[in-house]
């Protein structure tokens, strides 16, 4: 007997029974939800944590002696430690719950960069990152007057290795790339770039709010020394993210917010700062959120990843063949390694108005430049149609996306 | 439930395909970029403003087909208006397109195929991107009499 005769498939019908909007209608139509790199639908466990939070255990974390704050403080940090275990980070401390990957990116830009970056000195970034793993460097770049560098990318949308590797120097002080593209889809070769920033003594940080969903982190493995993410890509609520860093970094590294909870004595002559990764987590934080991002977590580790990533990939590989053969479509994005998103274009109509006749058929998708406007200008194009993918999606929802782009086409012919 | 047809009429569709005054003007009396950061659109508007009067008006740029044949739909509307007019103007279609859809739209003329619009707030700014382009343009031509030589 083979193995594949005992493991079960992937079933998609389970998973989606699991997340109570995929029921909804929309514009009298089944909502077909295919807009997930935007943010992620929930399981009922993720909403369900939230309301028990709030029924059972609302109280504020780490200040109070009383049942219920010990409650809220369990379920925190228990998220902290579910975190670090889904990103094999080892130590819950390396772990600073944040508001999502923008905030993470801007606590190691203004904190770790600020107070480290000189004249002269790089930062390092590829042409496909998002507007949020790009701005917060221009900040800290006009701050400190270090500069910037851009590794352009080929026409499959990857990102250039030879020209990365022209690009690093001994002034490069910061790598900071997306693990994966939220405008195309590209899984970039974290692992050696990481590893080739270390070799000229650069740090790297690793914008994974797109990947966390789709792929396997393990951030030791990949040596990184700063990953970021978002838990409302992950099935998790808004309004929650994660900044792990390497411990001896996130000691070094000055407050990014002063206020409560972040300080272990004050006076108006010295304030003491509280321990990492608490000097980072001023002011109380969302803590029903957190507490849902835990139920999040756990939803993701109850699924066998590696069969949800093969069913994820056989749909994105279904919908790219079928968008593709018809009349008119150019994908945007051919990378060889791809996870979870579909970016084309159609001849004769424009994105926005397909977004449009689309959503009149229960469709989701986005359109625009996905907060990614350097990625449409390297294509010559204002925008895409951009259909992302998540574990629940299936191929009955490429059908109707299809039969979707045909009613564009009736109304553009 | 908002209808698909209210949107994409026929002659919203003919000036998409074929936009009038789609050109430039050579030496305007105001050149105004606009843009849509969100979905991208992208236009520059050409004005040719004489004795407080548009006599020519005309834009080039990338757009959607809702943004495209307001554009071509407002070169139109503006030739031989005062700028006082132009500005007049503006408030009308803007009250036109973000009115409540239950209440009769505003008759505007040619420029009443847009009130489709109304059923699709997401859309508003597409239609109405050109007008505001418009609007910043005649801000320079307004203060002082405009320079005739």
């Amino acid at each position: 007997m083979t193995i594949s005769a005992v493991v079960p498939r992937f079933e998609v019908a389970r998973i989606r029974a699991d997340f109570p909007i995929l029921s909804e209608v929309v514009h009298g139509k089944p909502l077909v939800y295919l807009d997930s790199a935007n943010t992620s639908q929930k399981p009922l466990a993720v909403i369900k944590a939230t309301d028990d939070y709030y029924r059972h255990a609302n109280g504020n974390i780490h200040r109070a002696t009383h049942l219920l704050s010990e409650r809220a403080t369990a379920l925190y940090e228990g998220a902290r430690a579910k975190a670090a275990a889904f990103i094999n980070a080892g130590d819950p401390h390396t772990i600073v719950l944040t508001k999502g990957t923008t905030d993470g990116i801007n606590l190691v830009a203004q904190s770790f960069a600020r107070s480290t970056l000189r004249a002269g000195d790089e930062i390092v970034l590829s042409w496909l990152e998002h507007h949020s793993n790009i701005v917060p460097w221009q900040l800290v770049a006009e701050q400190t007057g270090a500069s910037i560098k851009v590794v352009p990318i080929n026409d499959l949308g990857e990102v250039d290795q030879d020209a990365f590797d022209r690009m690093l120097s001994s002034r490069t002080k910061i790598v900071a790339v997306g693990h994966v593209s939220n405008a195309l889809g590209t899984i970039n070769p974290v692992k050696s770039m990481i590893a080739k920033a270390h070799a000229v003594g650069a740090v790297a940080l690793i914008d994974g709010a797109q990947a966390a969903p789709h792929l396997v982190i393990d951030v030791q493995d990949l040596d990184c020394d700063f990953y970021v993410l978002s838990s409302h890509k992950m099935f998790g609520p808004t309004g929650v993210g994660v900044l792990y860093g390497r411990a001896r970094l996130l000691a070094a590294m000055p407050p990014y917010q002063g206020g409560g909870d972040m300080i272990e004595s004050v006076t108006f002559e010295k304030t003491k700062y509280n321990q990492v990764p608490y000097k980072f987590e001023a002011g109380t934080p969302n803590i029903a959120g957190v507490a849902a991002f835990g139920a999040a977590i756990d939803y993701l580790s109850s699924i066998d990843r590696a069969a949800a990533l093969a069913h994820e990939d056989e749909v994105l590989a279904y919908a790219t063949a079928q968008v593709s053969a018809m009349r008119g479509v150019r994908i945007i994005g051919e990378a060889r390694a791809k996870t979870g998103v579909l970016s084309f274009v159609l001849d004769g109509a424009h994105p926005h108005d397909a977004g449009t006749i689309l959503d009149q058929q229960g469709i989701a998708v986005r359109t625009g430049q996905h907060c990614a406007q350097p990625v449409m200008d390297r294509f010559s194009i204002p925008a895409t149609i951009r259909a992302s993918l998540a574990i629940y999606n299936s191929r009955e929802d490429i059908d109707a996306l299809v039969r979707g782009l045909q009613r564009v086409r009736e109304v553009f012919s | 439930m908002s209808e698909l047809s209210d949107l994409y009429q026929e002659v919203i569709l003919d000036h998409n395909r074929r936009p009038h005054n789609f050109r430039v003007i050579d030496a305007p009396t105001a050149k105004q970029e606009g843009y849509n950061p969100l979905c991208g659109d992208r236009l520059t508007l050409y004005l040719s403003v004489d004795h407080d009067t548009i006599r020519d008006v005309s834009f080039q740029g990338s757009g959607c087909a809702i943004s495209k044949a307001s554009a071509s739909l407002m070169t139109d509307a503006l030739k031989g208006k005062t700028v006082a007019e132009a500005r007049e103007l503006f408030d009308r279609f803007h009250a036109m397109i973000t009115s409540n859809p239950e209440t009769p739209a505003a008759d505007l003329g040619k420029l009443s195929v847009l009130a489709g619009v109304r059923e699709f707030p997401t859309r508003v700014k597409c239609a109405s991107l050109a007008w505001h382009t418009m609007k910043a343009a005649v801000a320079h031509e307004s203060d002082a009499p405009v320079s005739t030589e």
